[in-house]
C-alpha cells in the first residue's frame, strides 16, 4: 500500500505500449526489451526475438540496483553470444552491492544505441505534496553527479498539465536549439504517461537523441500500488520486486506465506539470528516503536528481529506466529540468556484475552526449551479484555516455569524494553 | 451553523455529522460515547447509505432507543439538517474520493473525515487542492480519526468505552494531541491521561504519504485555541511533514510547549529498506529519517524526549510546569456517567441470563464446522454417511447403522416417483404449467399427500403395529376391520397382484428380510396379506405398507419400542413420503419448464356438465 518500484523492463515495455496514446502517435519507442529470469530458454530466445540477433547489445541485471555501470554489472555493445554467456555466469549468483548483498535473477537485454555524450540528457518525474517536479539536466548518463543541485525543475500543480512550450520555455535553455522541440514534446507525453498512470516516480537517465529519436537507456521507476484499482489494466499485469538483497529465510518466508492466508497482518524481519532480545508486537506502529526503543536504547546489535501481528489474526495463525519466533530464539545457548518482549499498545476492538491463546499454546509447547535457554518474558498489552488475558499470562508463568512479567495499560508502553535489557547484563 | 464557529474548532459539543455508509458499530460507538460525555443531541444526525434506501435505524443513546434517519443521498441528507458540517466517509477506497467530492458539493459541510486506507496518491493530491479552494478540512485518509474530548467523537475512535472513560476522554483536559498513526491512538491517549489532566482534542492524519491535512496544520489549530494548553505530537519516518513544524518553531508561529517524538529511529538497524505499517514510512533520503527529524525538531525548541520511553516523562515534565505556572488549574472529576451493558456482552461476561424461546437439538451452525448432531459435516463426509445417514441424525437423532441407513435411501428411492398420472404429479404439472414458480409447484403437489394418496405408508404402520402389538391373530385383524367396513392400509394395487407382483415391494421386503435384525411386524402383515389375497388376488402388501411396515420393524430394532412409536406417531413415515416424492415432483416440474408446456385446460368433453 504504498510506492513501489517497477523493474526497468516493465517501465520500459510501458513506455513502448503506451507514449503513442499520450502524444498523438508523435512519439514511438520500439518494444525491443527482454526481461531474462531464471527459468529461461535460451535457445528459444532468438527465434521469438529476432532483433537479438540483428543488433550490438546491453544487458544488465534488472532489480532494482542503482548505480549498476559503477558496480560492473553491465555489458555494453555485446553480441548475443556474449550475452548469453555473461548471463550465465552471473544468474542465481550472489553479488554484493555496496552493503548488500543479493542473488542475481532477472536481467533485461535490449539493442546498444550508439550515441555520443552530447546526446544523452536526464529526466525524472517526482512526486510532491503540490503535486509533480520535473527535473531535467542537459548532461545525462552515469556521471550526471549531484542531480539535486544541477537539475533545472518545473513544479507542476496537482491538476495542470505543462504544455511543450512551457517546457520548453522553462527547462530546455541549455538544449541545441534543433532538438529543443523534439524533447518539450517528448515530455509533455511523458507527464501525461506519468500522471495518467500514476507512476510515483520516474528518472530516465539517460534518454539519448538520435536522428530525431528518442531512446530511453536507462529507467528507474516507482508506482503508487493504492491505484492499481485506476490503472492496474494499463501497467499489465506487473510484478512489484523485493528490493535488492532481501533474501527471506525460510522462516520468513514461511510468516510471508501465513501473512497471504489471512485477512490479518503478520510480518517478521529476522536481523540478527544470534540477538538476544526478540520481539513479538501487536500493532504496525506499535512494533516501530518497540524497535526504537530496543535502538536508541542501545540494543541495536542485540536486536534479533523485526515483526508486528495484527488485524486479530485466529488462534492457529498466533500459535503458528508464536512458535516461529520462540523456535529461532531457542536454536542457539546464550550464557546470559535471552528475552522476549511481548509487547502492545492498547486494542481497539480485539479481545486481548483471545489473541493470547495461540501465544499460550506455544509457550506451552516449548516451555522445556524456553527453560534451558533461560528466557524471561515480558508482556504489556492494554484493549478490550486485558485484565483477564493479562491474567492467563501470569498464570501460565507459574504453569511452565518460566519468568514471565505482565503488565498492563497502568505501565507505559515501552517500559518493559528497558526491563527486559536490564536482566541481560547481569549472570541471572 | 458553520458560521458561529471559531474556526480552529471543527468538532464541539454540538457537532453533529453525516455517517457516510452504513456503520452500525462506528455509530452505536459514538453514540455511547455521546452519552457518556454529556451530550444533549447525538453527534449523528444522519447515515448516508448509497447502496439502501430512505428509512431510519435504531440505535441506544444511552439506555433508550432512538432512531438515526438513513438517507440513500447526501443531498438530501443535507436539505434536512442544514446543521450538520461533518461528514466521515466511510466509503471504501475506491469509491472514497468520489464521495468525497460529493461532500465537496455541500456547502454547509465543512470536515470531511477519509477513514479508507489505499486512496491513490495523485487522486488524493487533488482532493486536498480542491480542499483548500473550498475552505474545507480533510483528516485522513488511513486514519481512525480523532476525538475531541468530552464533545465529539470520530467513529471508532478511542476503542472501547472502557477504554474511553479509563483515558478520560469523556471531558475535556488540556492537551492537543496530533499523529499520523492512528493505531496508536489509544496508547496516546492513555498516556496523555495519566501524564496530564487529560486530552482536549487529538487527531490521527493518517499513514498515507499525502495527507489532506498534515500535522502542522492541527497543531496550529491548537496553537490558536485558548483551551490547549500543551501540544503534543507523534511523527514518523518518511516524509518531511515534521520539517514544517521545525519550520513554525522557528517562526514562533506555535508558542505553545510542544513535546514530540518521531518513530522509526529503528529504520538504521536495516540493511535494505523495510516498509513499516504505513505507506508513508519510508525514509527516502536522509532528511526523511527519524533521527534527523528528532534532532532538528529539539534544536527548533521542541520537547524532544530520548527514546519513546520517557515520552510520557517529557509529557508530565511539560504539564507539571504548566500547573505550577497556573497556566493550568486542574479541574475537579466530573461524576463519570455508565452505559448500559451491551445485552451480547452481559452475556459473555455471565453477567445476566434468560431463558431462551427456541431449543435446537439436531444440529449446531455456530462454531467453526456445521455440526448434524455432534458430527461435524468434514466427518460426515470423511465416513460418508449417505443422505440416509444424515437423515438418521436429523430425524432420529442418532447415526444408525449402516444397513438402516441404507434401508432409509431405498425407500427414498422406491418413492422418488411414480409417473405423471398420480395426484401429486399431477398438480405440480398443472402449476408447472400455469406458471407457477418451482416452490409453488412443488407445494401444489405435496399438498395432495394424505389419507389417500401417499398416507399409506404412515397409515399401514399404524394400523398393523396396533393390532399386532394388542396382540390379535391375523385373521382376527383382518375380520375386525372388515366388521368396522374399513380398508386395510397397505394393502392392496390397482394393478400388481399374487400372480404379477410389485417390484418395489420384492426390493424391500427381502431386504428387511435379509438384513434387519427381525421383522416381526413384516412377517405378520405377510399372514395377513395371506388371508386378503385368498379373497381377491390383487389385495397384496402394497409398496406404501411395505415400506411402512418394514420401517417400524427397523425402528423397533434400533430405538426403544416407545421411541419407536412416537416417532411413528409424529408422522416421520409420511415425511419420508414427502421427502422422496419431492424428487419425482421437482422433476416433474423441470421437465414441463424444459419442454415449454403452456397452461392446461381440462377439455369440456372430459367434465360431465350435470347442471339441475
Amino acid at each position: 500500500m504504498a510506492q513501489k518500484a517497477i523493474r526497468e523492463a516493465d517501465g520500459k515495455k510501458m513506455i513502448a505500449r503506451l507514449l503513442k496514446e499520450y502524444t498523438n502517435g508523435k512519439y514511438t519507442v520500439e518494444d525491443r526489451f527482454l526481461t531474462i529470469g531464471p527459468d529461461i530458454d535460451f535457445k528459444q530466445l532468438p527465434t521469438t526475438y529476432k532483433w537479438l540477433m540483428k543488433e550490438k547489445l546491453v544487458v544488465k541485471p534488472d532489480q532494482l540496483i542503482k548505480r549498476r555501470g559503477k558496480s560492473k554489472l553491465l555489458l555494453l555493445n555485446a553480441d548475443w553470444k556474449d550475452v548469453e554467456n555473461w548471463v550465465k555466469e552471473r544468474m542465481s549468483k550472489p553479488v554484493t552491492v555496496g552493503t548488500v548483498t543479493g542473488i542475481l535473477d532477472h536481467f533485461i537485454v535490449e539493442p546498444f544505441i550508439v550515441h555520443k555524450e552530447t546526446d544523452e540528457y536526464y529526466l525524472a518525474i517526482v512526486s510532491t505534496k503540490d503535486g509533480d517536479e520535473i527535473l531535467f539536466h542537459h548532461e545525462g548518463g552515469i556521471n550526471v553527479g549531484d542531480i539535486d543541485t544541477k537539475a533545472v525543475r518545473l513544479l507542476v500543480l496537482i491538476g495542470e498539465q505543462p504544455t511543450a512550450s512551457d517546457i520548453e520555455k522553462k527547462i530546455l535553455g541549455k538544449v541545441p536549439s534543433d532538438r529543443r522541440s523534439l524533447i518539450a514534446g517528448f515530455i509533455e507525453g511523458m507527464y501525461k504517461f506519468y500522471a495518467d498512470l500514476n507512476y510515483a516516480y520516474l528518472e530516465i537517465n539517460p534518454f539519448v537523441v538520435i536522428d530525431n529519436k528518442i531512446f530511453p537507456l536507462d529507467l528507474a521507476a516507482k508506482l503508487d500500488d493504492t491505484a492499481e484499482f485506476v490503472s492496474g489494466k494499463k501497467w499489465g499485469g506487473i510484478k512489484f520486486p523485493s528490493p535488492f538483497g532481501r533474501i527471506l529465510s525460510k522462516e520468513e518466508a514461511f510468516i510471508e506465506d501465513l501473512d497471504s492466508k489471512t485477512g490479518a497482518s503478520l510480518k517478521l524481519t529476522v536481523i540478527n539470528p544470534e540477538g538476544r532480545i526478540w520481539t513479538m508486537v501487536a500493532g504496525g506502529g506499535a512494533s516501530v516503536i518497540y524497535a526504537d526503543t530496543i535502538t536508541d536504547l542501545g540494543g541495536m546489535n542485540e536486536m534479533a528481529n523485526y515483526g508486528e501481528y495484527s488485524g486479530d489474526p485466529n488462534e492457529e495463525f498466533t500459535y503458528l506466529y508464536a512458535k516461529t519466533i520462540l523456535d529461532l530464539m531457542t536454536r542457539k545457548k546464550h550464557p546470559n540468556g535471552k528475552v522476549l518482549i511481548i509487547g502492545g499498545g492498547i486494542a481497539n476492538f480485539t479481545d486481548v484475552a483471545n489473541t493470547f491463546k495461540g501465544i499460550v499454546r506455544a509457550i506451552k509447547e516449548y516451555q522445556t526449551k524456553l527453560r534451558e535457554n533461560n528466557i524471561r518474558i515480558f508482556v504489556r498489552r492494554g484493549g478490550p479484555n486485558y485484565k483477564e488475558g493479562l491474567k492467563i499470562m501470569r498464570e501460565l508463568g507459574n504453569d511452565v516455569g518460566v519468568p514471565i512479567e505482565v503488565y498492563g495499560p497502568e505501565t507505559h508502553m515501552t517500559k518493559i524494553v528497558p526491563m527486559a535489557m536490564n536482566t541481560l547484563k547481569g549472570g541471572k | 451553523m458553520a458560521t458561529d464557529k471559531k474556526d480552529y474548532l471543527l468538532f464541539t459539543k454540538d457537532t453533529q455529522s453525516f455517517i457516510y455508509n452504513m456503520q452500525t458499530n462506528a455509530v452505536q460507538r459514538m453514540l455511547d460515547f455521546d452519552y457518556v460525555a454529556g451530550r444533549k443531541t447525538p453527534s449523528v444526525a444522519a447515515v448516508v447509505n448509497p447502496t439502501g434506501s430512505d428509512g431510519f435505524q435504531k440505535f441506544f443513546f444511552g439506555p433508550k432507543e432512538i432512531l438515526v434517519p438513513v438517507y440513500k443521498q447526501l443531498k438530501t441528507a443535507a436539505m434536512k439538517h442544514p446543521n450538520v458540517d461533518v461528514m466521515i466517509n466511510f466509503a471504501s477506497f475506491r469509491s472514497a474520493a468520489s464521495s468525497t467530492e460529493e461532500a465537496f458539493a455541500i456547502p454547509q459541510i465543512r470536515t470531511i473525515v477519509i477513514i479508507a486506507e489505499g486512496v491513490p496518491e495523485r487522486r488524493m493530491k487533488e482532493l486536498t487542492v480542491k480542499a483548500k479552494k473550498l475552505g474545507k478540512i480533510i483528516i485522513g485518509p488511513a486514519t481512525v480519526g480523532g476525538i475531541v474530548a468530552g464533545a465529539f467523537k470520530i467513529g471508532n475512535t478511542g476503542g472501547t468505552i472502557e477504554n474511553i472513560m479509563e483515558s478520560k476522554l469523556h471531558r475535556p483536559g488540556s492537551v492537543g494531541f496530533v499523529s499520523k498513526s492512528g493505531g496508536l491512538s489509544n496508547e496516546a491517549y492513555n498516556i496523555v491521561a495519566r501524564s496530564t489532566d487529560g486530552l482536549y482534542e487529538g487527531i490521527a492524519i493518517g499513514g498515507d504519504r499525502y495527507p489532506g491535512s498534515n500535522l502542522l496544520d492541527h497543531l496550529l489549530r491548537f496553537e490558536k485555541n485558548p483551551e490547549i494548553k500543551m501540544l503534543v505530537c507523534l511523527g514518523e519516518v518518511g516524509g518531511t511533514d515534521e520539517y514544517t513544524i521545525v519550520e513554525a518553531l522557528k517562526k514562533k508561529q506555535i508558542k505553545k510547549p510542544l513535546v514530540m517524538w518521531v518513530t522509526g529511529t529503528c529504520s538504521k538497524a536495516f540493511k535494505t529498506e523495510v516498509q513499516f505499517g504505513h505507506a508513508g514510512a519510508k525514509a527516502g533520503s536522509d532528511t526523511e529519517t527519524a533521527d534527523a527529524k528528532n534532532a532538528a525538531l529539539k534544536t527548533a525548541g521542541a520537547v524532544v524526549p530520548n527514546s519513546f520511553d520517557d515520552y510520557d516523562e517529557k509529557i508530565r515534565m511539560v504539564y507539571d510546569d504548566l500547573v505550577k505556572k497556573k497556566i493550568i488549574i486542574p479541574k475537579p472529576e466530573p461524576d463519570p456517567v455508565k452505559v448500559p451493558m451491551d445485552y451480547a456482552t452481559a452475556m459473555k461476561t455471565k453477567a445476566v441470563r434468560k431463558p431462551a424461546n427456541f431449543i435446537c437439538t439436531i444440529s449446531d451452525d455456530r462454531g467453526e464446522e456445521l455440526l448434524y448432531g455432534n458430527m461435524s459435516i468434514s466427518k460426515v463426509f470423511e465416513k460418508d454417511i449417505g443422505i440416509g445417514g444424515v437423515l438418521s441424525i436429523l430425524w432420529f437423532k442418532k447415526l444408525l447403522p449402516s444397513y438402516a441407513t441404507k434401508f432409509i435411501e431405498m425407500a427414498i428411492m422406491v418413492t422418488a416417483d411414480h409417473g405423471p398420472a398420480v395426484s401429486g404429479a399431477h398438480n405440480t404439472i398443472v402449476a408447472t404449467r400455469a406458471g407457477k414458480d418451482l416452490i409453488s409447484s412443488l407445494v401444489s403437489g405435496m399438498l395432495t399427500i394424505g389419507p389417500r394418496f401417499g398416507g399409506a405408508i404412515d397409515g399401514a404402520a399404524q394400523m398393523f403395529s396396533e393390532a399386532y402389538d394388542a396382540g390379535k391373530t391375523p385373521q382376527q385383524f383382518v375380520d375386525d376391520m372388515k366388521a368396522k367396513g374399513a380398508n386395510i392400509q397397505g394393502i392392496g394395487h390397482l394393478v400388481k397382484s399374487i400372480h404379477n407382483p410389485d417390484m418395489r415391494v420384492t426390493i424391500i421386503s427381502s431386504y428387511a428380510k435379509k438384513h434387519f435384525k427381525s421383522t416381526p411386524l413384516l412377517d405378520y402383515a405377510r399372514e395377513v396379506e395371506k388371508i386378503t389375497t385368498s379373497k381377491r388376488d390383487n389385495l397384496i402388501l402394497n409398496v406404501d405398507g411395505c415400506i411402512g411396515i418394514c420401517f417400524v420393524d427397523l425402528l423397533r430394532s434400533e430405538l426403544t419400542k416407545q421411541e419407536a412409536d412416537e416417532y411413528i406417531k409424529m408422522g416421520a413415515l409420511n415425511g419420508l413420503f414427502v421427502l422422496g416424492r419431492s424428487i419425482g415432483l421437482i422433476g416433474h416440474y423441470l421437465d414441463q419448464k424444459r419442454l415449454k408446456q403452456g397452461l392446461y385446460r381440462h377439455p369440456w368433453d372430459d367434465i360431465a356438465y350435470m347442471l339441475p
